[in-house]
């Protein structure tokens, strides 16, 4: 377990005084101007040497993606933009950091800010976290008054940093979406290349980034990058912010060394398995968009970017839904589908259409009401979804199901079977077309 | 994608135009982005719209794009693109948006819409008979570790049972949501286990101020006072680890302190009896637990004070006492598990009085300032503060840290001094009255 003492968010839970002052007594604002004095090329190879992965989900190296900016200026702003549209089912990790630890991501913006010559950071906050968005607000009008950010600061670097939000949508929380949402535009996913550092917010370039990846860049800078490789494995390190939701007995939120194995999470915080271990039945190790993995495969996994590839699936946001063995999974994974035929933006076809018609076949599924020839279909239509798509929802819609499929098929056969023997014997036979 | 469209015409106000507060706001909102883009606030601005009106209305959409230079049809794309703008009327009381998505469906908001269906409509998105209440299934709010969970306008209502739902859409109907303190609804601190915190059970200070922390334990102790305010302690007496435990011996050595000074004064009794009157008005069993908890202390020389104000508690929490509140009642279970669980709670303690932090008061000026004109100040509170002898914003704006914890304690605030940024309000007020703070703020005080 993480010693409390290497935890980079000590106030995840709000018991203790969230103002500046408070945060400033645990470390926060702690020689951020000598951070700044090392010069920005110190400040990305110390991020490098961290191997800090993005916790929004894809796990780009947030090093890496800061060096891409340019150099110089050529007469065009630079931004920074902080994804805090946290909108994958299961995450609820910026919530909190926004909430309660506000001053981790101030800091956090000034210095990434400072590292890729930005200077002004919008922070996209998802529309449905209206006090969480007063919370910051409130946080970064401390700053302003503290004189730590705002132009002709104490620190040397102007930074203007503007709250700004969105209203209900989940597509925003893709980098490109987020970036025309916030130009007031509806939130549809541009085509890449030009990449944002070339051609981002209102054409200029921008480097957009997770709440928890910028927040915790000061303490790694404080601690040095070797102190955050040390933790976990290579090219998983550091620590993460845990979301475990669903059938455990007492699901929370917590911060955690990568590559904690799956068992040890749960029992140290979580208070283990609804009903024990043996009934435990899948998790969803990473986010609605990951596949599920049977709970047997899970259980010794060290919850990585790589081992959770390895089975197949990823580690995401590391919003861990545990089902116990009274889920029924084939309704559990076709509600993901109604969320992801919900949330489609419309705008390229496989994603608009096949959400649907993923949706409507998986209800048939739960019911039964299907051939089984049907569940290959299923499988094959997915395949053709994925990767077909600008963004990435089209395939986060498809890779559920496709999870669903490979581990529990069986499941769904003997579900056809039981429907079509009470059909039969009612002689009430009526089939439905695929649509 | 859903299809979304405006309501019918019939339904569509002639006119709309924001209010002074809101518009102020918006100029807030136009002022964060370039000059040429002011297009970016449109998002804001319709979510200000459906503040001021309850939902976005086709004028509120036409007048947003005049103030942004922006064609009527991109405005129009926006708000029906985005799900949180509501484009038909929704209750008035409460409009009940129960997350539905996977993490929330295995704990059971399948049962929280059944509430829904029976107690609003059992159709979502459509009007009770008497226009108050209306209700959605959302997709994924984000506080899926407190999962299942309604969102009501802007807070959130989190670790739910349906029992507790048809409690709460109760209390928005009767006009009365103040009765229901936002956030989880068990004993539990945000998203924190609710069996205790595993982690961070101790403020972490960073090395070089260790010596500072070691002087402080046996001094001033700042998470002594920490631990006795009524803010945390929920999870603190709970948890079973051994640095809370410290925490709790700690807490119990101040109640004896507080105890055996506290009943010396013959104000602090009467202002007990305030607060006792304003708890019992309060039906919420949570907060009644919370509240009851520190004058449980079970400490003989407070004798006939503690039997007094038990006896008060005890009734806070009978129905008996509430004949016209049905929701009492209704829940007679729920309001005996309070009371049992009040009882088993460790004793926290509210201030003393004789505590240096408490701020410094003043005998009544000939023109006291109107308190009640900081935002979370109401008659009630108005009456505390006068008899701690606070009157004037200047004294509110004066007070430093320590005291407005004190205060915030006195009061069983759990930090909403802090929340609702009294001190910022007071400074504005005491410098230019409402004038300031309409600059401040951009809104009128109330």
């Amino acid at each position: 377990m993480l010693a409390d003492k290497d935890r980079i968010f000590t106030n995840i839970y709000g018991v203790y005084d969230k103002s500046l002052k408070g945060a400033m007594a645990r470390g926060h604002w702690d020689g951020t101007k000598q951070i700044l004095e090392k010069g920005r090329d110190w400040i990305i190879d110390e991020m490098k040497a961290s191997g800090l992965r993005g916790r929004g989900g894809a796990g780009f190296p947030t090093g890496l993606k800061w060096s891409f900016m340019p150099k110089e200026s050529d007469g065009r702003p630079h931004y920074l933009v902080i994804n805090a549209d946290e909108s994958e089912p299961g995450t609820c990790k910026d919530r909190d950091i926004m909430r309660h630890d506000p001053h981790t991501l101030i800091e956090g913006c000034v210095i990434a800010g400072f590292a890729m010559g930005a200077h002004a950071t919008y922070i996209y906050v998802r529309g449905e976290y209206m006090r969480e968005r007063e919370a910051l607000q409130a946080a970064i009008d401390e700053c302003y008054e503290a004189g730590l950010i705002g132009k002709n600061n104490k620190l040397g670097y102007d930074m203007d940093i503007y709250v700004h939000h969105g209203a209900g949508a989940y597509i925003c929380g893709e980098e490109t979406a987020l970036l025309e949402s916030l130009e007031g535009k509806k939130g549809q996913p541009r085509l890449k290349p030009p990449f944002p550092a070339n051609m981002g917010l209102y054409g200029c370039p921008t480097t957009v980034n997770n709440v928890e990846s910028v927040a915790v860049a000061p303490t790694i800078l404080r601690r040095g990058g070797a102190w955050f490789a040390g933790i976990g494995r290579p090219n998983n390190t550091g620590t993460k912010l845990f979301c475990v939701s669903g059938h455990v007995n007492t699901p929370c939120t917590v911060e955690e060394a990568m590559s904690i194995p799956f068992r040890e999470l749960i029992d140290t915080h979580c208070g283990g398995i609804r009903g024990g271990w043996d009934n435990l039945l899948a998790v969803i190790p990473g986010g609605s968009s990951v596949p599920c993995v049977p709970g047997a495969d899970m259980i010794d996994t060290p919850m990585d970017f790589d081992s959770l590839r390895d089975l197949k699936s990823g580690l995401g946001t590391a919003a861990v839904i545990v089902m116990d063995k009274s889920t029924d999974i084939v309704k559990a994974i076709w509600r993901l589908s109604a969320f992801y035929k919900h949330e489609s933006c419309g705008q390229c076809t496989p994603c608009r259409e096949g959400t649907g018609w993923m949706m409507r076949v998986m209800d048939r599924m739960v019911k039964g009401n299907a051939q089984k020839r049907e569940i290959d279909m299923l499988f094959d239509v997915t395949k053709q979804i994925e990767g077909h798509t600008i963004c990435a929802l089209g395939d986060a819609a498809a890779w559920p199901i496709q999870g669903l499929i490979r581990h529990f098929r069986p499941e769904m056969e003997a579900r056809i079977d039981q429907y079509t023997r009470n059909a039969v014997q009612s002689r009430n036979v009526r089939l439905e077309a695929a649509e | 994608m859903s299809v979304r469209r405006l309501a019918e015409e019939n339904v569509q106000p002639a006119d709309f135009a924001f209010n002074r507060e809101f518009s102020a706001q918006a100029k807030v909102w136009i002022k964060k982005y370039p000059k040429d883009r002011a297009q970016s606030a449109v998002i804001p601005l319709l979510m200000l719209a459906q503040e001021q009106d309850g939902w976005v209305t086709k004028r509120a959409i036409e007048v947003v794009a005049d103030m942004l230079g922006m064609p009527y049809i991109r405005a129009l794309e926006v708000a029906t693109f985005y799900t949180q703008f509501q484009l038909k009327p929704v209750g008035s009381r409460a409009h009940v948006q129960v997350c539905g998505t996977t993490p929330c469906m295995l704990r059971g908001s399948e049962e929280l819409m059944e509430v829904c269906r029976n107690k609003i409509h059992p159709e979502p998105f459509h009007l009770n008979e008497s226009g108050t209440l209306s209700w959605e299934e959302v997709e994924c709010q984000g506080a899926c570790v407190n999962a299942p969970m309604v969102m009501i306008f802007k807070d959130s209502y989190e670790d739910l049972s349906p029992e507790r739902l048809a409690y709460i859409i109760d209390r928005f109907e009767a006009g009365r949501p103040e009765d229901v303190t936002p956030g989880p609804q068990v004993n539990r601190t945000f998203s924190a286990p609710e069996s205790g915190l595993t982690s961070l059970t101790e403020e972490i200070k960073p090395a070089k101020k260790n010596g500072a922390k070691a002087s402080g334990a046996a001094g001033k102790s700042p998470s002594a006072t920490k631990a006795a305010r009524p803010k945390s302690p929920s999870t603190e007496t709970s948890t079973k680890s051994p640095a809370a435990a410290k925490a709790n011996v700690k807490a119990d050595a101040k109640t004896a302190e507080t105890a055996t000074e506290a009943p010396k004064m013959s104000r602090a009794r009467k202002s007990s009896a305030t607060a006792d009157s304003e708890t019992a008005d309060d039906s919420n069993p949570v907060r009644n637990r919370k509240a009851a908890a520190p004058r449980k202390a079970p400490d003989p020389s407070k004798s006939a004070n503690a039997t007094a104000s038990l006896a008060s508690t005890a009734k806070s929490v009978s129905p008996a006492k509430r004949p016209a509140e049905p929701v009492t009642e209704g829940n007679p279970t729920m309001s005996v598990a309070a009371t049992a669980k009040g009882k088993s709670a460790k004793p926290a303690t509210a201030p003393s009085l004789d505590d240096k932090s408490r701020p410094a008061g003043i005998s009544r000026p000939a023109e006291p300032d109107d308190l009640k004109m900081i935002s979370g100040v109401g008659p009630k509170i108005e009456g505390i503060l006068h008899s701690l002898g606070i009157y004037t914003f200047a004294q509110v704006a004066s007070w430093k840290k320590a005291e407005r914890e004190w205060v915030d304690g006195y009061l069983k605030f759990k930090g909403r001094i802090e929340r609702e940024d009294w001190l910022k309000q007071a400074k504005a007020l005491a410098k230019g009255g409402e004038a300031e703070y309409i600059k401040v703020f951009g809104k009128k005080p109330r």
